[in-house]
C-alpha cells in the first residue's frame, strides 16, 4: 500500500498543464473522519443519490438506498460483472431513467433532467467502449466539447464573424489539451485512425473541452496497455489535481489502489462498503463479493463433507421447490444481468 | 449513327429542367443522410406536399402563386415536425420505415377519388403556372449555338432551379462549415456521444430534418412548374430513390455532391436511351434484329444504369467527390 501522498505531481505529459495545481490534501483530509460504512455522509458532496432504483424486468439492476462522492478527490466505483455500475453511471448521467429515486449535482436535482443539460450542468462522462467521431478529425472532435458556442445555433451558423472569435479560442483550448494528453502530432487525423489507448485519451481530452466540475469515468483502462495505462493514471491524476472531481468506473484492481482517496463497492445493484482503497480491500463483504463467500473453503476431494453437504442444500432446494433466501452462496453467474459491466 | 445529335440531346437532359430538380431533392437528402446521418426515404413526400400546395392554390382556389409556394414549404416543414416527433428519439430504421410510408401516404391521398375536386385526383392539376410563365425573359430557342437548345420555357424552369440549388449549396456550404455543421457530423458519427457534451441532440436533428425538406418542397414547387402539371405518379417512391442515387453519385456529404451527381446521372440515363434507341432503329441497325428489339432497347438504359452504380459502389464507393480515407474508416 503506498504511503499517503499529500499533493503528488502530476506525472506522464503534465508538464505542459497551464492549469494551477490545487492542494488535494484537505479535500483527503475531510474523507478521514468519515466512517468506512455504505452510504456514509461526506464533508462536502458534490453528488447526493437517494433511493435511486433500476429494474429490467424482473431484474433489479441498481438500487442505491443512499450515495455521496466527496468533491475534489478521485472516487472509484468497483464491483464485480454485473454489479450495476454502468448502469448507476447511465442513470446519474441521464442517460437512462430510474424507475425511482433522486440525485443532485451541486445541491440541484438532476431527477428527469436529460443527458446533455446534465453534461452542460458541469458533469461530463465518458464511455467504457470509447465514442470518438470517427470521420471528423482529432481537432474536430475536440472543437465539438466546448461549450455554449455561438455558432451552434442555426441561425448564427450561416455567419461566421459571430462564431469565428470564439472558434479560434477554442481551437487554442483544444491545442493545449491536445499536446497535454500527448495528441497533438495526430491533430489533422481522422478520430477513426487513432487506437484504442488513444482513443481513450481523445475522449478524457475532449469531455475537458467542457471545463467539467465532475469527470465521469466509465472503464478509463478497459482494452489499454500497460504501458499506456501508466500514463492514463497521470491523466486521471492530474484531473484532480487542478481541482475536478473524478469519478470512475473500474475493474483493474491496480489502478483502483494507485489513485483513488475513496472506493465505492457496488454488487447485485447495491452499495456494499465504502472506505479508502486499503480499507475496501480487506472488507470481507467485498471479498465475499468477488470471490464468492466460500473462496476461501477448500472444495477439492479431502473435503468431500462440504461438497455432500452443498449437494444436499441443493437437492432439498429442487425438491421443496423453493427457493432459499437470497443466500450469497449462489454464485454469480445466475445472475442474468452479467452482460452490463 | 448521329453522335452529334445523341451528345446533344444527352447534355440537353444532364443541364436540364429534370436534372436540377433532381439536383434540390438530393441537396435535401445531403442534409438529411450525408451531415446527419437521418435515413428519410420520402422526399418525394416532401415534394408532393410543397408542389400540390402551391398547384391547388393557384389552379382550385384562385389564389396567389407566391402565397401557395410559400404556405407549400411551411407545409413541408410541419411535416417534417410530424415525422420527427415520434421517431427522431428513436433509432436511425424508423425514421426510415415513417418518411417511406409517410410519403406513400400523401401520394395516396392527393391522388383519392374523395379529393377529386381539390387535387384532381390521378389526373392531377393543370395550368397554375401564369405567374410563373409571365415572368419568363426568354423567347425563342436558347442554348449554346450547335452544341444544346432548350425551349424557352424550359430554360427558364432551369434557370430557376439552378439558381435555387446554387443558394441552397451556398447555405448547406456556410451551415456545414460551421459549428452547427460540425454537431450534425458528430450525431451522424455518435449521438450518444455528442449528448455526452452537453447538445440537444434530438433539436439538431429536428432542424436537419426540416431544412432538408424545405429543400425538397422547393424540389416539389419547381417540379410541377417544370411539367406545367402536377400529378400523384411524380412523386412515386422512385423519386426518392433516383435522388439518393444522385446523392451517392456525386458523394454524400460534399457540398457540390449533388450537383455533379445529377449532371453525371441524367446526362448517362438519356445518353444510354438515345444510344439504344439509336442502335436498333433503321433498316440495317447496330445491334441486329434477333438480339434486341427497339421496345427492348428503351428498357437498356436502366439495366446498363444498374450496372454502372454496381461498378462505382465497388471501385468507387465514396462517389465522384468523397473521401475514400472516411470509408476505409469504416472497414477497420
Amino acid at each position: 500500500m503506498p504511503a499517503d501522498r499529500t499533493s503528488s505531481p502530476a506525472p506522464g505529459g503534465g508538464g505542459a498543464t497551464s492549469t494551477a495545481v490545487v492542494d488535494v490534501s484537505a479535500a483527503r483530509a475531510a474523507l478521514r473522519d468519515v466512517p468506512h460504512e455504505p452510504g456514509a455522509p461526506k464533508p462536502d458532496p458534490i453528488v447526493v443519490a437517494d433511493g435511486i432504483r433500476r429494474t429490467f424486468g424482473g431484474l433489479t439492476a441498481v438500487d442505491v438506498a443512499h450515495v455521496e462522492i466527496q468533491r475534489g478527490v478521485i472516487t472509484g466505483l468497483i464491483g464485480p460483472n454485473g454489479a450495476g455500475k454502468t448502469t448507476f453511471f447511465n442513470l446519474l448521467t441521464g442517460f437512462d431513467r430510474p424507475d425511482q429515486g433522486d440525485w443532485s449535482f451541486n445541491g440541484k436535482s438532476l431527477k428527469g433532467v436529460p443527458a446533455y443539460r446534465v453534461a452542460r450542468s458541469g458533469m461530463v462522462r465518458t464511455f467504457q467502449l470509447t465514442k470518438v467521431l470517427s470521420k471528423l478529425t482529432v481537432l474536430e472532435n475536440m472543437r465539438v466539447g466546448a461549450t455554449g458556442q455561438q455558432g451552434e445555433r442555426l441561425l448564427r451558423a450561416m455567419f461566421a464573424p459571430f462564431w469565428r472569435g470564439q472558434e479560434r479560442a477554442n481551437t487554442e483550448k483544444a491545442d493545449a489539451l491536445l499536446d497535454r494528453f500527448l495528441l497533438i502530432k495526430k491533430r489533422e487525423d481522422f478520430a477513426g485512425s487513432l487506437s484504442g489507448g488513444q482513443r481513450k485519451l481523445l475522449e478524457m481530452a475532449r469531455a475537458l473541452m467542457a471545463d467539467p466540475e465532475l469527470v465521469m469515468l466509465d472503464e478509463p483502462m478497459a482494452g489499454v496497455n500497460p504501458a499506456l495505462k501508466q500514463s492514463l493514471l497521470g491523466h486521471v491524476k492530474s484531473l484532480r489535481d487542478e481541482g475536478r472531481t473524478v469519478l470512475f468506473v473500474e475493474h483493474d484492481m491496480d489502478m483502483v489502489r494507485d489513485i483513488s482517496d475513496w472506493v465505492i463497492v457496488m454488487a447485485q445493484g447495491q452499495v456494499i462498503a465504502e472506505g479508502p482503497p486499503h480499507s475496501v480491500m480487506g472488507d470481507q463483504r467485498v471479498i465475499d463479493a468477488y470471490l464468492g463467500s466460500h473462496h476461501d473453503q477448500d472444495l477439492s476431494v479431502e473435503s468431500v463433507d462440504l461438497e455432500n453437504q452443498i449437494l444436499a442444500e441443493v437437492e432439498a432446494e429442487i425438491a421443496g421447490g423453493q427457493p432459499p433466501a437470497a443466500d450469497e452462496q449462489a454464485e454469480p453467474a445466475a445472475t442474468p444481468g452479467d452482460q452490463r459491466g | 449513327m448521329d453522335w452529334h445529335s445523341i451528345f446533344s440531346q444527352a447534355l440537353q437532359q444532364g443541364l436540364g429542367p429534370v436534372a436540377a430538380v433532381y439536383c434540390l431533392a438530393a441537396i435535401g437528402l445531403n442534409v438529411h443522410f450525408g451531415y446527419t446521418g437521418l435515413l428519410n426515404f420520402g422526399q418525394a413526400g416532401f415534394m408532393a406536399v410543397a408542389g400540390y400546395a402551391m398547384s391547388a392554390f393557384v389552379a382550385t382556389w384562385g389564389l396567389s402563386f407566391w402565397l401557395g409556394s410559400l404556405v407549400g414549404l411551411v407545409l413541408c416543414a410541419v411535416l417534417a415536425l410530424l415525422l420527427g416527433v415520434p421517431t427522431l428519439r428513436l433509432r436511425a430504421d424508423y425514421l426510415a420505415i415513417v418518411t417511406i410510408a409517410a410519403a406513400e401516404i400523401i401520394r395516396q391521398t392527393v391522388g383519392s377519388v374523395s379529393l377529386l375536386k381539390y387535387f384532381g385526383g390521378q389526373d392531377g392539376l393543370q395550368s397554375f403556372n401564369a405567374t410563373f410563365n409571365d415572368l419568363n425573359p426568354f423567347t425563342g430557342s436558347v442554348g449554346i449555338p450547335g452544341v444544346v437548345s432548350w425551349r424557352p420555357y424550359d430554360f427558364w424552369t432551369l434557370v430557376v432551379c439552378w439558381v435555387l440549388a446554387a443558394l441552397c449549396c451556398l447555405v448547406v456550404w456556410a451551415l456545414m462549415r460551421s459549428p452547427w455543421g460540425r454537431v450534425l457530423k458528430g450525431i451522424r458519427e455518435d449521438e450518444d456521444a455528442v449528448r455526452s457534451l452537453g447538445k440537444n441532440v434530438y433539436a439538431y436533428k429536428m432542424q436537419s430534418l426540416m431544412i432538408g425538406g424545405l429543400i425538397g418542397g422547393l424540389a416539389g414547387i419547381m417540379s410541377a412548374l417544370q411539367h406545367s402539371a402536377i400529378n400523384p405518379s411524380f412523386f412515386a417512391t422512385d423519386t426518392t430513390f433516383f435522388a439518393y442515387t444522385v446523392l451517392l453519385v456525386g458523394g454524400a456529404a460534399r457540398v457540390l455532391g449533388p450537383v455533379v451527381g445529377t449532371i453525371v446521372f441524367w446526362f448517362l440515363l438519356s445518353f444510354l436511351d438515345l444510344f439504344f434507341g439509336e442502335a436498333t432503329s433503321g433498316t440495317n441497325p447496330l445491334i441486329p434484329d434477333w438480339l434486341m428489339d427497339s421496345n427492348q432497347a428503351s428498357l437498356m438504359r436502366f439495366v446498363f444504369m444498374g450496372l454502372a452504380l454496381m461498378l462505382l459502389m465497388v471501385y468507387r464507393p465514396q462517389g465522384i467527390f468523397g473521401d475514400r480515407r472516411e470509408l476505409a474508416l469504416d472497414a477497420r
